[in-house]
């Protein structure tokens, strides 16, 4: 994903992606993990008051925000019927060295559109539950997500954010909206009684570096600049693929399904992880 | 060149919204060299798309600062014209299209040998004239032979194809109905003698078992396409030295 922010990285960037390629001959990560580990995971959902819903992600250190504001609005001609989702990620000039402010670069636009892909396909949120009056008004769910740093793999701790935000948040109830549709110029979305959002499953996103013929589970910053490709595989809670994208490189044909099988193991154990995580936040919130 | 089906002998129950088989792709024909301008071109017409590639370099590249010092850099993109669906598209690149670029730039360059023109660039341009779905597999098969006809060094082709899910089923060469309304879309591209995949991408729901099936179905479409793909270089090859005989005769 990187390969062509090499003229910015850092010097010592440079070595340690030396290292990465040292090491692998000896079956070793740099920062000792196993091929297979993902890096410590810290999910805090409700971190922002103001949205609908918010969460934030430690990945390692790759820190994420993830906030969630519906809004009223048209829906599609080709989808009366459905509300709409719109997903925008961004890399905050905070995040790395060669990070730039500015109009969305093809790498972040990618991003955006893979975990968008990840929530749409899954059916995480049952887009005909946000209808407000079918064919003319229904709510639009806007997923938005901030890199303050980037030390990889920000897909996966996107994905989380946005999962644990949709799991914890709440939006206005479209059933208020259209009773009240009369009155919809005059109604102040804040003070719409909001009902939990209708969140119908938990997919996980995994993301997998292919460096020497060794795939390396949630590929830090330096491992993604050295990766020969680089994946990503969401999965559902049924165990259904529900988006791949492969970001760059070649995989052999077998590869692919060794990828599809690390990633199924990895995405059951991580949906846990998030799952505890997110239980943590609601009873100490009930407290 | 497509073979034409003997209609429905005993074809599966199941038939799909232009009446072809699960694993039938829709007609298709590639022509190389079909732009005077271009260092190399091609088109691909599949069912009812029709994609043109031009690729124009290796040539000096600018901005000087982004050169690179080993190897040479590939550009690509991918263009729908505003008339290229039923509802107009507009003229600027829009999200779909700067990822679909991305993409296909990362599949031909895995086969292009850009170590061999240092400090320069190759450009690769597909404009998608008409589209009606799988339009980026049909794409990165044109440019490959694009690529081709450019005299352009590559370790393989790169024939893209897609399967998917409609209505329960595992098809091959998502057509635009299916596309919209169905389950799943798995469009891959393949270095088919390396037997490398280089475009790997899918949104829908499959299970592990209907994403093997997909995939095979998928490759099993883009050898079909291969073969297409020689064919047509092997008729600009034909065409060209007859006109080469031609052009010496002239001079005598």
């Amino acid at each position: 994903m990187r390969r062509n922010n090499l003229k910015k990285n850092t010097l010592h960037e440079l070595l340690m992606a030396n290292n990465v390629l040292k090491m692998a001959k000896e079956n070793k990560r740099i920062d000792g993990r196993d091929f297979l580990d993902y890096r410590p995971i810290k999910i805090e959902p409700n971190v922002i008051e103001k949205p609908d819903a918010s969460a934030r992600v430690m990945l390692g250190d790759t820190f994420i925000i993830v906030g969630i504001n519906f809004e009223i609005g048209t829906p599609f001609s080709d989808s009366p019927d459905k509300g709409i989702l719109i997903t925008e990620g961004e890399v905050l000039p905070t995040a790395s060295f060669g990070a730039e402010a500015g109009p969305p670069s093809e790498e972040e636009i990618e991003i955006s559109r893979v975990v968008d892909r990840s929530i749409r396909e899954s059916g995480v949120v049952d887009l005909s539950e946000l209808v407000i009056v079918p064919g003319e008004k229904v709510l639009k769910m806007f997923v938005d997500f901030n890199i303050f740093n980037d030390d990889g793999n920000i897909v996966d701790a996107a994905v989380l954010g946005t999962v644990a935000a949709l799991l914890t948040g709440k939006m206005p109830d479209p059933k208020y909206i259209a009773e009240h549709i009369d009155e919809i110029d005059k109604i102040s979305l804040k003070e719409v009684p909001r009902v939990p959002i209708p969140v119908k499953d938990i997919p996980i996103s995994t993301t997998l570096a292919l460096i020497g013929d060794k795939f390396y589970v949630d590929p830090n910053y330096v491992e993604e600049s050295v990766a020969e490709a680089l994946i990503t595989i969401t999965h559902t809670k049924n165990d259904e693929i529900c988006a791949v994208q492969l970001y760059e490189g070649a995989l052999g044909y077998e590869q692919v399904f060794e990828a599809l099988n690390i990633s199924l193991n990895k995405s059951r154990e991580i949906r846990d992880i998030l799952l505890s995580m997110v239980k943590n936040e609601s009873t100490e919130t009930n407290e | 060149m497509p073979k034409k089906e003997k209609k429905n002998e005993k074809v599966d129950e199941f038939i799909r919204p232009d009446g072809r088989k699960y694993d039938e792709l829709r007609p298709y024909k590639i022509r190389a060299h079909i732009l005077k301008n271009a260092d190399g071109s091609a088109e691909i017409r599949l069912g009812g798309n029709w994609i043109i590639a031009a690729v124009y370099g290796p040539k000096e590249h600018f901005p000087k600062f982004e050169i690179s010092q080993d190897r040479a850099i590939l550009n690509c993109r991918y263009h729908m014209n505003p008339y290229s669906t039923s509802e107009r598209k507009s003229p600027k690149p829009s999200r779909r299209e700067i990822e679909l670029s991305k993409v296909i730039r990362n599949a031909l360059t895995q086969s292009v040998i850009l170590d061999d023109f240092p400090e320069m660039s190759i450009d690769v341009f597909i404009e998608v004239a008409q589209a009606e779905g799988s339009t980026r597999v049909a794409s990165i098969t044109a440019a490959s032979v694009a690529l081709a006809d450019a005299g352009i060094p590559m370790r393989d082709m790169v024939v893209g194809c897609s399967a998917g899910k409609y209505n329960g089923h595992i098809i091959l060469d998502v057509g635009e109905i299916e596309d919209k309304e169905g389950e799943a879309d798995l469009p891959i591209a393949i270095m088919p003698n390396l037997r490398k995949v280089v475009l790997l991408q899918m949104d829908g729901k499959m299970t592990h078992e209907e994403f093997k099936k997909a995939f095979d179905l998928a490759l099993k479409g883009a050898m079909q396409l291969y073969e297409e793909q020689l064919n047509a270089l092997k008729n600009i090859l034909e065409s060209m030295s007859t006109l080469g005989e031609g052009e010496i005769n002239e001079k005598k």
